[in-house]
């Protein structure tokens, strides 16, 4: 018999191990670990909203749904996006409930690409973009984003990276692991230049509630969607979904919103590989959309304080760090150490027993940050803080 | 003020420094607007909730539900009040519906209670009624779960 290990699709076998992975395992075992190494919130999903999940499952509602999802989920998602990103989808034909956005994201790659078409993504990045495209025969393009433009994606950036091979843009924003948020101007430009070189945008929107505006941090900033600039909507699929600002994540939640054309593209693969997503899940969003808004802005106040308190400290140690506009993720510089990411967080869990993910866990580009998430209680931020404070204070 | 009060509503042990820390503003600030809140009467106190079942010496606690006749001047004001302020009553609001007030009433037993009721609480001019419920188990009280502890069952590291 050929050894198994020779049975492996070569695009799987390609794929590089996560490090986020890597990470998890030396975490493991640990006691008495912080970890601000998480990528979801600490609050449970809001009582309302497991309430609705229990009395659907009381009332017996155990079968599939519709391929789109139940039209009544869809409705009020349309609803929410209109208010939200201030564009209509019809929710007949233009919204996809998927399995979480990392479904609707697969569902798009292989939608939409052919061997060897190109994907501009940028970096530092959510773990899943790169190989997303590469298990749809893609060819997954890196832009950087840098410390210096606090991780604002440059448009002349984008377009030394297109070519004729150029299909998908792919955009997150705010963005995991930097907590950026583009600013208008150069959304703009990025536009333009999708327009100009023809390119369809996924855009990847889901920590849009959670944004920190004002002076203080403390205000709901408002959240503008590529797919609401001129022109966008008609090449853009948005993706969004109820993990983080519903903190919903285990309902495994998802919506694609885009043109009939690439909906039911997407759909053609979901009905046979997914079938629907799951009814419990989908009641449970529908009272998510219905009445969640309020504990929403409340999950996002305790966040926006939890921040102000990162910034501070970070400020108070030394650590360079950006104010990060949205999500709730820090990516304080450490480059002043002279460690690599993986070195510090290595040392930092080993000595300190507090768990930050290396920035090389999101790409090339992450060198020499680390992300520290602060959806942790705000006590255990203290202590996570004094600890790292400690740790640099003997790295100096 | 709205996130000032919030946040007091959850942990009223929290410092003006931890407080000024956590809502961007300064401690002089914070100092300043606790100071109005209580004289303005929106914070009324600072007390620590105690689930009573856990507690050695076990306090009897009862909802009673009282009928009055509304006076010409004031309504119900002056009778609420006066009954309010007796202490072993630890709540008292006016409501719509089936009777007029509700008022919750501590006693060290059954009897005490029922002493109150029967001696104080019914004999006041213009108390037509009462239906006393004796509180049998607490599950929440002031916004806090008797038991709440569920474990954090997140992954350590995820993306």
């Amino acid at each position: 018999m050929r050894p198994l290990e020779d049975r492996i699709a070569k695009q799987v076998k390609g794929l590089p191990r996560s490090g986020i992975r890597d990470f998890f395992e030396l975490v493991q075992g640990r006691d008495d670990v912080i970890s601000l190494g998480v990528g979801e919130p600490d609050f449970s999903a809001p009582w309302h909203i497991r309430e609705a999940a229990i009395f659907s499952l009381e009332k017996g509602n155990t079968s599939y749904t519709s391929n789109l999802g139940l039209l009544s989920l869809r409705e009020s998602i349309s609803g929410y996006v209109e208010g939200l990103f201030k564009v209509h989808y019809n929710p007949e034909s233009e919204i996809l409930v998927t399995v979480g956005v990392s479904e609707a994201l697969d569902l798009v790659c292989r939608a939409l690409l052919n061997p060897g078409d190109e994907v501009i993504y940028h970096e530092p990045c959510y773990v899943s973009y790169s190989p997303s495209v590469a298990m749809a025969y893609g060819v997954p393009v890196a832009v950087r984003t840098r410390v210096e433009d606090e991780f604002v994606l440059k448009a002349e950036d984008i377009a030394e990276k297109i070519t004729d091979k150029t299909r998908l843009l792919l955009l997150n924003f705010p963005t995991n692991p930097t907590g950026a948020v583009e600013p208008l101007d150069e959304l703009e430009k990025i536009a333009k230049l999708a327009i100009e070189h023809d390119l369809i945008v996924v855009s990847d929107e889901i920590y849009c509630e959670l944004l920190y505006g004002g002076e203080s941090g403390m205000e709901p900033g408002e959240h503008v969607s590529i797919a609401s600039l001129p022109g966008m909507r008609e090449r853009t699929v948005l993706l969004h979904g109820f993990s983080k600002a519903f903190a919903m994540t285990g309902f495994r939640l998802g919506y694609a919103c885009a043109p009939p054309v690439l909906t039911e593209a997407m759909m053609k693969i979901h009905q046979y590989s997914m079938l629907c997503a799951p009814i419990i899940s989908q009641t449970a969003a529908i009272e998510a959309l219905e009445n969640g808004a309020g504990e929403v802005e409340k999950m996002r106040r305790a966040y926006a304080r939890r921040r102000n308190l990162m910034l501070k400290r970070f400020k108070e140690m030394g650590v360079p760090c950006f104010s990060p506009g949205g999500a709730f993720y820090m990516f304080p510089d450490i480059r002043k150490f002279g460690l690599s990411s993986k070195d510090f967080a290595v040392r930092l869990l080993e000595e300190e027993n507090v768990a930050v993910v290396p920035g090389s866990a999101f790409g090339e580009a992450g060198e020499g940050s680390v992300r520290a998430c602060y959806a942790t209680s705000y006590e255990k931020l203290e202590t996570a803080l004094d600890r790292i404070a400690d740790f640099v204070s003997r790295l100096q | 003020m709205d996130a000032l009060l919030e946040m007091l509503q959850k942990d009223a042990r929290l410092s003006t420094s931890q407080l000024a820390e956590r809502s961007g503003k300064s401690e002089a600030e914070i100092v300043q607007m606790l100071a109005d809140a209580v004289e303005a009467g929106t914070i009324l106190g600072f007390h620590a909730v105690v689930d009573p079942d856990k507690v050695e010496r076990h306090s009897v606690s009862a909802l009673i539900e009282v009928k009055l006749t509304p006076e010409r001047d004031g309504g119900f004001d002056r009778l609420a009040q006066r009954i309010a302020k007796f202490d072993q009553v630890t709540s008292c609001f006016l409501m719509s519906g089936g009777y007029d007030l509700t008022v919750i009433v501590e006693g060290s037993d059954l009897r005490d209670v029922a002493r109150f009721v029967s001696e104080k609480l019914s004999t006041i001019e213009g108390v037509l009624s009462t239906a006393t419920h004796f509180q049998l188990k607490v599950y929440k009280q002031s916004g806090f779960l008797a038991s709440d502890h569920t474990p954090d069952e997140r992954l350590s590291v995820s993306p």
